[in-house]
């Protein structure tokens, strides 16, 4: 597989998944059971992802590093109700400043 | 479908969503920088790096492609393995289809817009209209910054260093556990993202990367359906229970 063929390829299979979800008849998800399930989907999705964005690191062992520490001050902040902007901003540094203090 | 009564944004309102979008727009868009360096480094040239992230525009998918064409790894085990994390794009689009309401070209666009953090912002809100815009400039803000972001990691290396110094990788995980905050005061969707994050703790040792948080969605599924939702314990109707509420939590 030459490497424009490999990228076409990947790029028309995420494209070909993307759109999938578009053309699902709107029927298919119907009634209050199936309609919950399709709007837990990115819930389910987003908390998977930031769990593993924080804990996982390589060959999928979990480890508590700077990371961990960003996102407990990142809920505390959610917690006292702050702004989306400090929240982000928050978690961005002290992840910055505990690694520029060398913790991972 | 629900028929979700549709209001104009204030103008807070819009500029509070378009800052949100923006700020997630920007701290995404940022690691474009260290797929275009690392892409390049792994033997594709700027235009296959290019097209990468015009066409197939996930990061993590993209990541993959070149970690695994880098690694030495062959091009099909890298196309199987960007599309296994692709995946979780289709599932988002079965829910950002139903509040973007879109046909035709914008359709099409909508649907290579849609990613984690286009998704995060959009469940994010409240109103339907705040819905969308949140999706639609997300999408375009992360497209524009990433696409941008990349050729300067292609032709420049990763002149900035890595991402993770300046926090970014913490940023982005905060910016989606902020957007998700709002939605867990529901009891489904608190307990939903829960089991999630169990289920992909739990197999993240012992299934390839990406594996996980699409095994996650099953924790959506058994929520979903599994439980009695208000609209359906007749018995004990409340005056709560009216017909017409929207069932999004």
């Amino acid at each position: 597989m030459t490497p424009w063929v490999t990228v076409l390829l990947a790029c028309a299979a995420a494209y070909a998944l993307k759109l999938a979800g578009y053309l699902v008849p709107a029927g298919w998800f119907d009634g209050p059971r199936r309609s919950r399930m399709i709007a837990l989907l990115p819930v389910a999705l987003l908390s998977a992802l930031v769990a593993v964005q924080t804990v996982v690191g390589d060959g999928g062992l979990l480890v508590l590093d700077a990371r961990i520490a960003a996102l407990a001050v990142a809920f505390l902040l959610l917690a006292l109700r702050a702004n989306f902007l400090v929240v982000v901003a928050g978690a961005a540094l002290v992840a910055g400043v505990l690694r520029a203090l060398g913790w991972s | 479908m629900t028929a979700a009564v549709e209001h104009p944004l204030t103008p807070d309102r819009r500029r509070a969503v378009v800052r949100q979008a923006l700020s997630v727009g920007v701290a995404t868009g940022a690691y474009g920088i260290s797929f275009g360096a690392l892409s390049v480094a792994s033997g594709l040239t700027v235009l296959q790096t290019q097209v990468l992230s015009l066409l197939l525009f996930s990061g993590g998918s993209q990541f993959a492609v070149v970690g695994v064409l880098g690694a030495g790894g062959g091009g099909a085990a890298a196309v199987a393995t960007s599309t296994l994390l692709g995946v979780r794009n289709g599932l988002y689009a079965l829910q950002t289809s139903r509040f973007l309401g879109v046909r035709g070209v914008r359709r099409l666009a909508a649907a290579q817009l849609t990613i984690d953090e286009s998704t995060a912002v959009g469940l994010g809100q409240e109103e339907r209209a705040a819905q969308r815009l949140g999706f639609w400039v997300t999408g375009l803000a992360v497209f524009t910054g990433w696409n941008l972001m990349t050729l300067a990691g292609a032709l420049l290396g990763n002149a900035l260093g890595d991402p993770r110094a300046y926090g970014l990788d913490a940023a982005a995980a905060a910016a989606f556990a902020a957007l998700l905050w709002p939605r867990l005061r529901s009891g489904d969707a608190a307990v939903t993202a829960v089991l999630a994050v169990v289920v992909a703790l739990v197999a993240s040792p012992v299934l390839p990367a990406g594996v996980p948080v699409i095994l996650a969605a099953a924790a959506a599924v058994v929520v979903g359906l599994r439980r009695p939702g208000r609209h359906e314990s007749a018995p004990t109707a409340h005056a709560d229970d009216r017909p017409g509420a929207d069932p999004l939590p």
